[in-house]
């Protein structure tokens, strides 16, 4: 009845949790549910055509049912409706095309518009059993109710990839449904390399409390050692709402930098590195998750765009953003919250340029010349180094990361030196170089970009003698630094000479750093590029 | 005047969980006992002294009718004293005043009790500011009902402001209440020195004695601690510091996730921190029927900041000091073994509560408490330690430990009084209603499911269950808080209930209907026919009643035959 990639099952209401709805209601509500989740389905990928198909079935047909749930294995075609495919696929190389119609997997359906994952409540049947068309299979358990699931084919459960009481995410096949006796070897060959091949896409499930990244250090630390956790090779520690975050946004929370109280890592962090801008504080979930469905390449684009807008002139094309160019636009909205201000300082750069001839020869640019005067004159004032998250509160920053401005093709990025203060010239240098490669090669991490705590950007290569930089958001100041220019300066005795000055334009957040703060933050970093025998100290 | 003012304004203070309320004197807490119309406060209370004046001799007749055994025959200070006057104290000593004896209550911190003052009213201030927060932070429900709000915030020092304002309100109206009545409140700890006799006094101050015919016990609880857990009231907290809202922690655990817990993880998600439950028992919120608590973990747990930790036990906890946050060792329930570490920045203690019995001088009577608890029979009557009845000796609430609610505990003493003016009663406790002001709310009253298939079982009898959900009721709808269940317990072939639970908008007001109709032995087919205004929340149980299948006489005949 369906077409050979069609759905093979369809989830049926039973008389569980949401059986008391008085039917007339409750089949409008699923009715609803349904519409907007194939809603969703159109828009969210280019695949949606099969699910199209999919839909006039269950409309025409008055049981009330709701995604597939089965599909056969021929999956790499609908694999971008579903992001999990791309696991399968890659696990399952060609055999598919042997197998074809034969073996079927049985997916987690989604059972509401809201639905990321489901939780395997039971196994109607086990492994072994023969399933005849219109039969429930599994109950499954999504973020609403508790469904049955039924087979729309006729064979043989031969084996269950998840077991009861696991969890699994929309779309990944929960169990392997043979056709014939025959074929149950090879579909439990199958179903081993699948559990096998979800092994890399475990840890997502794992949280599951309690186990939550427990990945064998706890016996290592009995209670006696409990003192001396904070030094040492660290457990990962991230809050409630982070795991939640990271799982539904698919971020590996081991690879998260944590920048709360004691490292642990927030919310923000999560966010930060799921490329989201992060979301007020208190905000309910389910904001959040609308969001996720959307194909990731144009996730955060989507939001802002008024209809207001005059229509375009005839001719022009229209190029959509791409995801870093969505992501600096994101970001440049949402600086328009912060009340920022201006401070400018010119700054004699006759001994740097010096110095810049003596080392250059050793491998350091001026960047890094410039990040670690910004560094030291950071570490003299903290405040400079600080921001406001909140809008209640300053966040004194315990490193002083400089991010450093950099173009790359078509994009803005912003590499971080961490502890620039702390590492010195030859080594920022070098860092710095790695940095700008790795860029080039996409290869960024997130906290490789995200954990700046004061940002540097220099336009003075290009000529341009000063200009005015946005502040980004998370961070409480940015420095724009102009080109180094001859310039005729009167001493205090009236003498005349002609010196290299350069301008230093800072923004700052007010809510937090003021006038005075800025000056004194600037008259530092001033002392220090005149004076610039510490940078190589 | 001023007096019936306040307290028709008590009845309307939200009350109860763990604990419950208090306060207004007359119009409560007669849960079965009586179904006399109640009084206009004034009026009772002025036909009540009168009848104390009167019964004073009567009551006098009676010590000395009683007074050959064991005691030497004489007159007693007080026909009753109570112990303690938290809110089953207070409950018992106005029924004593209505019944016409003369009565005293001996406390020895302040009136009111843990419900009052650390407990069930000043948590409702907070629960009613995190319920509001919630709302106005609920953007799509503000969307659908058509409102804008621009971000919603708190001023900490205020919500503990509104909280203590309402507790010390109420201990006052409870002081008057009892005052105005004629109350002798005799202040300082009170510790039982034998048969009738009670000695009290504040710490460095000479005792008094006093005498009584009839003693209740009704000394309450404490927060339980378990071993391990260093408390420092400011990062490690009970319920008793957590009520101060001295600050709201970024990330918070809370060591158990029963009443209290649920409650308080409401109020701080709410406030915006981030909360870790730890329970011992493999699933949360223990306790619920377990498919209330499926749905209320789907809507009060999953879609919150909330994430969680089950068969474990906090073993050691560590107060956040020397720059290190709070440290909690969670061990295996099972296996004992040690199972992961957590850094937080706060931890609340919710791990349920310990009879306050220490120092009441039961040794003199020769009654040995059972982990704190004192024993009692039905009656709430005091067994001593060869299985005897202490005569004239009565304890209620938490201290006796059958029902550790305010509302059953303040039942308990009324059900004393009425035994020791001459009236036999025994307190139905399923028909004890409990509720959980979540938001949405849960209550329920009677048995679980399990427990009424286990019963069911037992003695040989069907059970069916009815459900209805709150998605059909129109007020509900109106309210846009259609998440809701409620769930009917009962016998098909009598009709009668044995239990309800309801998950949903005001669920711990909807409740008293259904334990009402179980205080007082109506059936549900008497019960269905009942009229409910429409539109309103209690068309949840209307329908829950009406769709309730009870089978009718020919029917159970041939069933039979």
């Amino acid at each position: 009845m369906q077409t050979q990639l069609g759905s093979a099952a369809f989830p049926r209401l039973l008389r569980r949790s949401l059986s008391y709805i008085p039917s007339i209601l409750y089949s409008l509500h699923s009715l609803l549910n349904l519409f907007h989740f194939f809603r969703f389905l159109s828009n969210s990928a280019p695949q949606s055509q099969k699910h199209k198909e999919m839909a006039s079935p269950f409309l025409s047909n008055t049981t009330i049912s709701f995604s597939s749930s089965l599909s056969s294995s021929s999956l790499p075609r609908i694999a971008p409706s579903i992001p999990f495919s791309s696991i399968r696929s890659n696990s399952t190389p060609r055999r598919i095309l042997t197998v074809r119609s034969k073996i079927r997997e049985i997916f987690m359906p989604a059972l509401s518009s809201t639905m990321t994952e489901g939780k395997i409540v039971s196994w109607v049947k086990s492994e072994g059993d023969v399933l005849s068309k219109g039969e429930s299979v599994v109950v499954v358990e999504s973020d609403k109710a508790d469904m049955d699931v039924e087979t729309f084919y006729d064979g043989i459960l031969a084996a269950i990839v998840v077991g009861e009481g696991e969890t699994a995410p929309v779309g990944a096949a929960i169990g392997i449904l043979a056709e014939t006796e025959d074929e149950i070897a090879e579909a439990k060959a199958k179903a081993a390399s699948k559990s096998g091949a979800s092994t890399p896409s475990a840890p997502p499930p794992a949280p599951a409390p309690g186990a939550a990244s427990t990945p064998g250090p706890p016996k290592s630390t009995p209670a006696p050692a409990a003192p001396t956790v904070a030094e040492g090779p660290r457990k990962t520690v991230a809050t409630p709402f982070a795991k939640k975050l990271a799982k539904q946004h698919k971020v590996d929370i081991e690879s998260v930098v944590g920048t709360g109280p004691y490292g642990r890592i927030t919310p923000e962090d999560i966010e930060a590195a799921a490329g989201l801008s992060p979301s007020k504080k208190n905000v309910g979930l389910a904001v959040v998750v609308e969001t996720k469905p959307a194909a990731p390449a144009k996730a955060p684009a989507a939001s802002a765009a008024p209809s207001s807008l005059p229509p375009p002139v005839p001719g022009s094309t229209v190029v959509p953003f791409t995801t870093m160019q969505a992501a600096v636009s994101k970001n440049m909205v949402e600086s328009l919250s912060v009340p920022t201000f201006r401070v400018g300082y010119p700054v004699t750069t006759d001994a740097l340029d010096a110095l810049y001839e003596k080392v250059k020869p050793k491998g350091v640019t001026m960047t890094a010349l410039l990040a670690k005067a910004a560094a030291m004159a950071l570490a003299q004032h903290p405040l400079v180094n600080s921001s406001c998250k909140d809008g209640k509160s300053f966040t004194y920053n315990s490193n002083i990361n400089i991010a450093v401005a950099v173009a790359i093709n078509g994009g803005l990025i912003t590499p971080v030196l961490q502890d620039a203060d702390k590492l010195d010239l030859y080594l920022l240098s070098q860092k710095w170089k790695e940095l700008v490669e790795k860029a080039r090669a996409k290869q960024l991490q997130p906290q490789e970009y995200n954990s700046g705590t004061f940002t540097l950007s220099n336009l003075g290569m290009f000529g341009v003698d000063r200009f005015d930089a946005i502040l980004p958001p998370g961070q409480g100041a940015i420095m724009a630094v102009g080109a180094s220019k001859p310039t005729v300066v009167a001493d205090a005795d009236g003498f005349f000479s002609v010196k290299n000055k350069m301008l230093v334009n800072v923004t700052a957040d007010h809510r937090i750093i003021y006038g005075a703060d800025l000056a004194a933050f600037l008259q530092t970093f001033s002392k220090i590029v005149e004076n610039p025998e510490s940078l190589t100290l | 005047m001023h007096s019936t003012l306040s307290f028709s304004r008590a009845t309307t203070v939200p009350t109860t969980n763990y604990a419950f309320h208090s306060q207004s004197p007359i119009n409560l807490r007669f849960c079965g006992l009586r179904r006399e119309a109640f009084g206009i406060s004034i009026l009772t209370r002025s036909s009540s002294g009168r009848v104390r004046l009167s019964t004073r001799g009567r009551s006098k007749r009676i010590s000395a009718s009683t007074g050959n055994n064991g005691t030497p025959p004489k007159s007693f200070d007080y026909d009753l004293i109570i112990i303690g006057a938290g809110v089953g104290g207070h409950g018992a000593a106005l029924h004593a005043v209505e019944k016409g004896l003369k009565t005293a209550i001996i406390e020895g911190d302040v009136v009111g009790g843990t419900c009052v003052n650390r407990g069930c009213v000043p948590s409702k201030a907070l629960l009613a500011v995190s319920g509001r927060m919630r709302e106005l932070q609920s953007e799509h429900h503000m969307k659908a009902l058509g409102l804008q709000v621009s971000a919603a915030g708190y001023d900490r020092q205020g919500v503990a402001g509104h909280a203590n304002n309402i507790a010390s309100k109420i201990r006052s109206n409870l002081t008057n209440s009892m005052k105005a009545l004629g109350v002798d409140i005799l202040t300082g700890f009170g510790t039982i020195v034998g048969p009738q006799k009670v000695k009290y006094g504040k710490v460095g101050f000479t005792d008094n004695v006093v005498t009584a015919k009839d003693i209740i016990i009704a000394t309450g609880s404490v927060p339980f601690v378990p071993k391990g857990i260093e408390v420092d009231g400011k990062t490690v907290i009970t319920s008793d510091h957590a009520l101060k809202l001295e600050f709201v922690p970024d990330w918070i655990a809370i060591v158990g996730s029963g009443y209290i817990g649920l409650e308080f993880s409401d109020v701080y998600t709410a406030l915006g921190s981030e909360v870790t439950f730890i329970e011992a028992l493999d699933q949360l919120m223990p306790g619920f029927d377990p498919e209330i608590s499926k749905l209320a973990q789907r809507v009060l747990i999953n879609p919150r900041k909330i994430d969680y930790h089950t068969g474990v036990f906090a073993t050691k906890i560590t107060p956040a000091r020397d720059g290190k946050p709070v440290i909690i060792e969670l061990t295996d329930a099972k296996t004992k073994e040690h199972k992961d570490t957590l850094e937080v920045d706060a931890a609340l203690i919710a791990t349920g509560r310990a009879p306050f019995t220490n120092g009441l001088g039961l040794e003199n009577i020769n009654v040995v408490t059972q982990r704190g608890f004192v024993p009692v029979d039905e009656r709430m009557r005091v067994i001593d330690a060869n299985g005897n009845l202490v005569p004239h000796l009565y304890c209620i609430g938490d201290a006796n430990g059958k029902m550790m609610l305010a509302h059953a505990a303040s039942a308990q003493g009324i059900s004393v009084v009425e035994q020791v003016t001459g009236r036999d009663h025994v307190l139905n406790h399923l028909s004890v209603p409990a509720a959980c002001f979540t938001h949405p709310e849960i209550s329920m009253v009677g048995l679980t499911e399990p427990q009424a298939r286990e019963k069911a079982v037992k003695e040989g009898f069907e059970i069916s269950v009815a459900k209805t959900s709150f998605k059909a009721n129109t007020k509900a709808l109106a309210e846009n808080e259609g998440e809701g269940l409620a769930k009917l317990i009962y016998r098909p072939d009598n009709g009668e209930i044995l239990g309800v639970h309801i998950f949903g908008l005001h669920a711990a007001d909807l409740i008293h209907e259904a334990s009402n109709a179980i205080a007082l032995g109506t059936r549900i087919q008497d019960i269905k026919f009942a009229v409910h205004a429409h539109p309103t929340l209690s068309e949840v149980l209307d329908e829950l009643f009406k769709s309730a299948k009870v089978l009718d006489m020919k029917t159970l005949r041939k069933m039979k035959s």
